[in-house]
């Protein structure tokens, strides 16, 4: 816990002493580090395919779901409304009692408020749904809350981030820290900043959130990965979105 | 399933050249692929695109399995004479989809 909120610390001071000192951010994107080719697919908006993802999320903001009858914009207004919630996400939810991400805040509106079963994780509606929301803050810079059970989470999850796991004995921290910037087989090794969730992954052909992703690196490390939305997931997400503080949204981003 | 998205423009000059963009959901399964019990996953791929412009067939295009999937195409249009432009895609299961919208030219 202690070396976790010192790693937070530790990347807040680097932002901030970049900034007073007028260095470049060390941090990158995913966006910087892949070909050119990918870079003006996610740049021009229609080539994207996420924009698929992003018509069918913008006609299940306006549809009615569940026996309370009601659609997400029913209550929220127009999709405008949720400029600056992806910036903020995980937040500690007080109803729920416990940190949520924004795909576990859509889920609990859609069971509490639309009185609706939950969809599957990872299925098409609920990520579609999930992107067009986030596709609402891209531009704005992740504003992580300075919340103490958001602060909890993202150490428990910068414990997990330093953690050696899997068959291959890796942290995350091995690869997406000491490593960034080389190469895994052919490809660069991000900082693994989560500035465009969901995504349109090509190695996918389709759009996936962070969790998904997250999942792929445990398999990758042959770990046993968490379960969709369990804590260690959410504390993880916390923790990078923290890491990334500063950065700005991109979703729906292309990647690899 | 997502409907086609087609990016073409509203109003265009006589003789003007217009690019038109779609996109379409759809997974291009080639049919070469092994499934998780180890048997071929069925091709399902978008077969045909075809485009009319005015009552004029301007596109006729055969895709094949080596086609990514949700397929994005462009191509270009010189307009002589407004009307509508209508997409069809077909393509196996009984895939089909289709789209239309009114060119204006002047």
């Amino acid at each position: 816990m202690k070396q976790g909120s010192a790693a937070v610390a530790f990347f807040a001071l680097l932002a901030a002493t970049a900034l007073a000192q007028g260095i470049a951010d060390p941090r990158r994107s995913g966006f910087d580090d892949m070909g050119t080719a990918l870079q003006a697919i996610q740049r021009d908006d229609f080539s994207n395919p996420a924009a698929l993802w992003l018509a069918e999320g913008e006609s299940a903001w306006n549809r009615q779901a569940g026996s309370a009858g009601k659609s997400c914009a029913d209550c929220h207004g127009g999709p405008e409304n949720m400029r600056g919630v992806a910036a903020r996400y995980p937040a500690y939810d007080t109803m729920l009692g416990r940190v949520v991400n924004l795909d576990g805040k859509i889920e609990d509106c859609r069971i509490r408020r639309q009185k609706a079963d939950p969809l599957p994780h990872e299925s098409r509606a609920r990520v579609a749904l999930e992107a067009f929301v986030a596709r609402q803050s891209r531009g704005l810079p992740i504003v992580p809350p300075d919340e103490p059970n958001v602060g909890a989470a993202a150490a428990a999850g910068s414990a997990l981030f330093t953690r050696r796991m899997g068959q291959l004995d890796l942290s995350c921290a091995q690869c997406h820290e000491q490593r960034a910037g080389q190469r895994l087989a052919g490809s660069i090794i991000p900082q693994g900043h989560p500035t465009g969730y969901p995504v349109y992954r090509s190695e996918w052909q389709s759009v996936g959130t962070l969790q998904r992703r997250l999942r792929n690196c445990m398999i990758g490390v042959r770990a046993e990965a968490f379960a969709y939305g369990s804590p260690e997931f959410v504390a993880l997400e916390a923790f990078l979105m923290r890491r990334a503080a500063g950065m700005t949204i991109e979703t729906p981003a292309v990647r690899p | 399933m997502a409907a086609p998205l087609v990016n073409a423009p509203k109003r265009v000059r006589r003789g003007e050249v217009f690019e038109v963009r779609t996109l379409i959901s759809h997974p291009m399964e080639t049919g070469f692929r092994p499934g998780t019990n180890g048997t071929i996953i069925p091709r399902d791929i978008i077969e045909h695109v075809r485009c009319r412009f005015a009552g004029e067939t301007v596109l006729d295009m055969a895709l094949s399995p080596a086609v990514s999937a949700n397929p994005y195409l462009v191509f270009y249009v010189r307009a002589d004479a407004g009307g509508a432009l209508e997409m069809e895609w077909t393509g196996d299961k009984g895939f089909s989809a289709s789209y239309s919208t009114a060119i204006v030219v002047e």
